[in-house]
């Protein structure tokens, strides 16, 4: 762009990396414009490892116990793990970005796609640290090729991803066959203006000839950018190769990724089907389940859903592309519907590449609404993506404003004119576009559920405890989208993650619920502790968690813990060994985990969270709140009262079952809580223990510092 | 039109000849492992394993370092490929192959010079329209 100006410069040396770790990071401060290295010590590689440690580790020394989101000190940080960039094994080209969340005030977390994280590591560094504010619109530039950081005014006038993304990939790739060597960071016009944002992640696509989006999705992190004047960050860097971690080992990652490889190739077509239909596959699985959300989480199940099924999905997703948002994924399910046309909105009437949607999104912006055109549910994901929403809380936000309004709590006046009905798709993007351009209810709405109760209470006198019911979030973070009612292993694992109800630390609906496998409060417990600690070192490393068990090996329902599946543990033991040189074992993994994890729970103690009350979820995600929830499923919930509870529910009426249910699953939830900070090593109260820490390795000054003042 | 290394397994006599010419003009050692085409003698008839320009691989390349050249041939650029074997994995007849210490796979490119040696005329260079 000929406009635009050298604000900053930074040149540094070309290093190669050693067995994963550039043993540097880099640093940025949008206000004083200051652009540096950082070491990366012993210490932060023994008990952070990196990704997601090391974004935590930058984050607790640069704000303050005070600091909000908005704060100048507020930290952007984003890395990449020691394999992460591997072209080898599926899965392996994830940024984690984590932020002060303006939804939930502590840190969040977001494991994402797309070739900006591992271009960032080969161009030299283990993480990016993004401080202050800038004075104006900017683009921090990466030149990996030729070691050089700049701070750029950014005059450009597109802010939706779609557009800026791909005009920055043109602008510095500098030719054509460069395009796929650049990737780019960026949010939309709604980042602006309301708090339930995204950032979008880029990778050229040779075949498709765009740039294509993925999310860092949860917890506002596209508010925090924009709020910084950031618009977008590129990277260029154009020498990748097999070998680019410089790994200890080339020929056992090489065996072990082509092993996947084949395994994916023989059995995906016939488990999950992620390279015709990506997550999307999941939608009439769910829905078969009775764990699809339909209307703000009140049901599991429809037939009208059917209507979204993947098949209905397949015909729009084009076929046979290698759909993996980093080299070498041949599980390939980041899935495109091209050639779109929107009907609504700046973009009505032009063609453009929408990727997705998957599963959260099928959900949240199709069922949970009511619906059931899938081309409607393309185009909200193609304008959340754009204009930089995250489609999980804009789908929970959505369906609580829709319950709302057929509750009487909002109405036509209340909501500027819009009729939320369920299914009003047009009123859906309104919400959205509104959201884009900074006015009407939609800002309201993209405030999130948890400031939504606020101002429905305060202004329109709702009923705040029927709110909290109805409301699907825990610590300002809206649920994504499986239903828990009937798993309550599955409950702790939405509201007992540290960032807020998101699946990514433990999905345990089929252990639990489908299969029985875990039925006393120990082993939920155990569940609760084992698979939150294997799901955090994917976040460490830089890796995806979809190879692990959307694919599994053919025989591994003959071993002796299927839902580890431990052939693909050890495959992960294999390739952290052949990438860093260092040793590793299945214990020694959770191990590394456990220090991160307990490190982030501190932190959220730090940050004024991390409480019990905060590990408390809505009934809504554990049991029926309104009668016609009960009546739909009455036989299930009497049989409940009658096996679990000893109480014949005949001669009682709907409200008195409803009551006797929820004192009855509302103790379950208190005991699966004991259980779980009793295994964690927390108290009662969910603080870390001062022997925890110690045994874990993580007993450093500063977090003990943080706990005494809970203990 | 596709121009293409045709087996005939009939007429192989498991000289491995075709593999030594092969190896040697491809890595310039005499390994049946670095050849493009690669002689099973241990089944009847003698399994014969080489590219058959299918195209399957140029479909999953992420790099589109796999193209069709004008003969119709499968070639594979270097300067383009990042390594990841999806290839590897994807070829029907498995004959995109690795090696130890290789970067970047290797398969056949019909150039002939296995045919123009063979004894027995098992393999020649054919086009299919």
């Amino acid at each position: 762009m000929e406009n635009r100006r050298v604000l900053a410069e930074f040149r540094y040396e070309k290093r190669p990396i050693i067995r994963g770790y550039n043993k540097r990071t880099l640093y940025i401060n949008l206000s004083t414009l200051e652009i540096t290295e950082k070491p990366v010590t012993d210490l932060m590689i023994d008990k952070f490892v990196g990704g997601k440690g090391f974004d935590l580790y930058l984050m607790w020394h640069g704000v303050k116990d005070g600091t909000k989101w908005n704060s100048p000190e507020n930290e952007i940080c984003i890395s990449f793990g020691p394999l992460c960039g591997n072209t080898s094994y599926p899965g392996s080209g994830k940024s984690i970005v984590t932020t002060i969340s303006p939804l939930t005030g502590i840190p969040v977390d977001c494991n994402v796609g797309g070739h900006f994280g591992p271009y960032t590591k080969f161009s030299g560094w283990d993480a990016l640290e993004i401080q202050g504010k800038s004075a104006e619109d900017t683009i921090v530039f990466i030149d990996g090729d030729n070691g050089i950081v700049q701070i750029l005014s950014a005059p450009d006038e597109e802010v939706n991803s779609h557009i800026i993304s791909e005009r920055l990939h043109e602008e510095f790739a500098g030719g054509e066959q460069h395009l796929q060597h650049v990737s780019v960071v960026s949010s939309g016009t709604a980042s602006s203006h309301v708090e339930i944002t995204c950032l979008n992640f880029s990778f050229w696509d040779k075949r498709r000839k765009v740039a294509r989006l993925k999310q860092a999705g949860r917890g506002g992190t596209g508010t925090v950018f924009r709020d910084k004047r950031l618009k977008a960050l590129v990277v260029k860097y154009s020498s990748l190769a097999v070998d680019s971690n410089t790994p200890e080992d080339v020929e056992t990652l090489k065996k072990t990724g082509l092993k996947l490889h084949q395994e994916i190739e023989k059995g995906d077509s016939s488990q999950c089907h992620m390279r015709e239909m990506g997550t999307a596959h999941l939608m009439e699985i769910m829905n078969d389940y009775d764990l699809l959300p339909i209307k703000n989480f009140k049901y599991g199940q429809m037939p009208e859903a059917l209507r979204l099924a993947s098949w209905e999905f397949k015909k729009l997703f084009t076929q046979n592309m290698p759909d993996g948002c980093w080299f070498g994924c041949s599980l390939a399910c980041c899935k495109a519907v091209d050639n779109f046309t929107p009907r609504t909105g700046p973009y009505a009437g032009q063609q453009v590449c929408v990727d997705g949607p998957e599963y959260e999104t099928g959900g949240g912006c199709g069922s949970n609404l009511c619906i059931w055109d899938p081309k409607d549910v393309v185009e909200i994901n193609f304008y959340c993506d754009t204009y930089g929403v995250d489609t999980i809380s804009f789908g929970t936000s959505v369906a609580f404003a829709m319950e709302c309004y057929e509750n009487g709590i909002l109405n036509k006046e209340r909501t500027g004119g819009l009729d939320l009905t369920w299914g009003n798709a047009d009123a859906a993007l309104e919400l959205l576009h509104q959201m884009a351009r900074g006015e009407g209810f939609g800002v309201t709405v993209g405030k999130g559920v948890r400031k939504m109760k606020n101002i429905f209470v305060r202004e329109y006198s709702a009923d705040p405890s029927f709110l909290q019911d109805i409301g699907m979030e825990a610590k300002g973070l809206e649920y994504s989208q499986y239903m828990s009612k009937e798993s309550l292993a599955q409950q702790g694992g939405y509201t007992l993650a540290l960032k807020g109800p998101q699946h990514d630390e433990a999905w345990l609906i089929s252990m639990d619920m489908v299969n029985n496998l875990i039925p006393s409060f120990e082993d939920k417990a155990e569940a609760l502790h084992y698979f939150p600690m294997f799901r955090t070192w994917f976040g460490l490393q830089g890796l995806c968690k979809l190879p692990w068990n959307d694919i599994e090996p053919e025989d591994n329902g003959k071993t002796a813990e299927p839902a580890k599946v431990p052939e693909h543990v050890q495959n992960y033991v294999d390739i952290y060994k052949a990438i860093t040189g260092k040793p590793m074992d299945k214990h020694e993994l959770i191990c590394q985990s456990e220090r991160v994890y307990n490190f982030q729970k501190v932190f959220c103690m730090r940050m004024g969270k991390g409480r019990r009350i905060d590990d408390i979820p809505p009934y809504r995600a554990v049991g029926p709140v309104t009668e016609e929830e009960y009546l739909s499923r009455q036989e299930r919930y009497d049989k409940a009262l009658r096996d679990k509870q000893g109480i014949d529910p005949s001669g009682l009426n709907t409200k008195e079952k409803m009551k006797l249910l929820r004192a009855y699953r509302e103790d379950q939830y208190q005991q699966l809580v004991d259980a779980v900070y009793k295994r964690k090593g927390w108290t009662p109260e969910g603080v870390p223990t001062r022997e925890h820490l110690k045994s874990i390795g993580m007993d450093i000054p500063e977090v003990m510092e943080v706990i005494d003042r809970y203990l | 039109m596709k121009k293409l290394l045709r087996t005939y397994p009939d007429k192989c006599i498991a000289c491995h000849l075709c593999e030594s010419v092969c190896s040697k003009l491809y890595f310039k050692e005499d390994t049946q492992e670095k050849s493009c085409i690669q002689i099973n003698d241990q089944e009847y008839p003698v399994d014969m394993n080489v590219c058959n320009q299918c195209r399957t691989c140029v479909q999953t390349c992420p790099t589109q370092a796999l193209t069709v050249n004008q003969l119709g041939v499968i070639m594979l650029n270097k300067k383009l490929c990042i390594g990841c074997y999806m290839c590897v994995a994807a070829c029907p007849t498995k004959s995109m192959r690795i090696h130890p210490g290789g970067m970047s796979p290797f398969k056949c490119v019909a150039c002939g010079m296995c045919a123009k040696q063979c004894p027995a005329d098992a393999i020649r260079i054919e086009t299919e329209e």
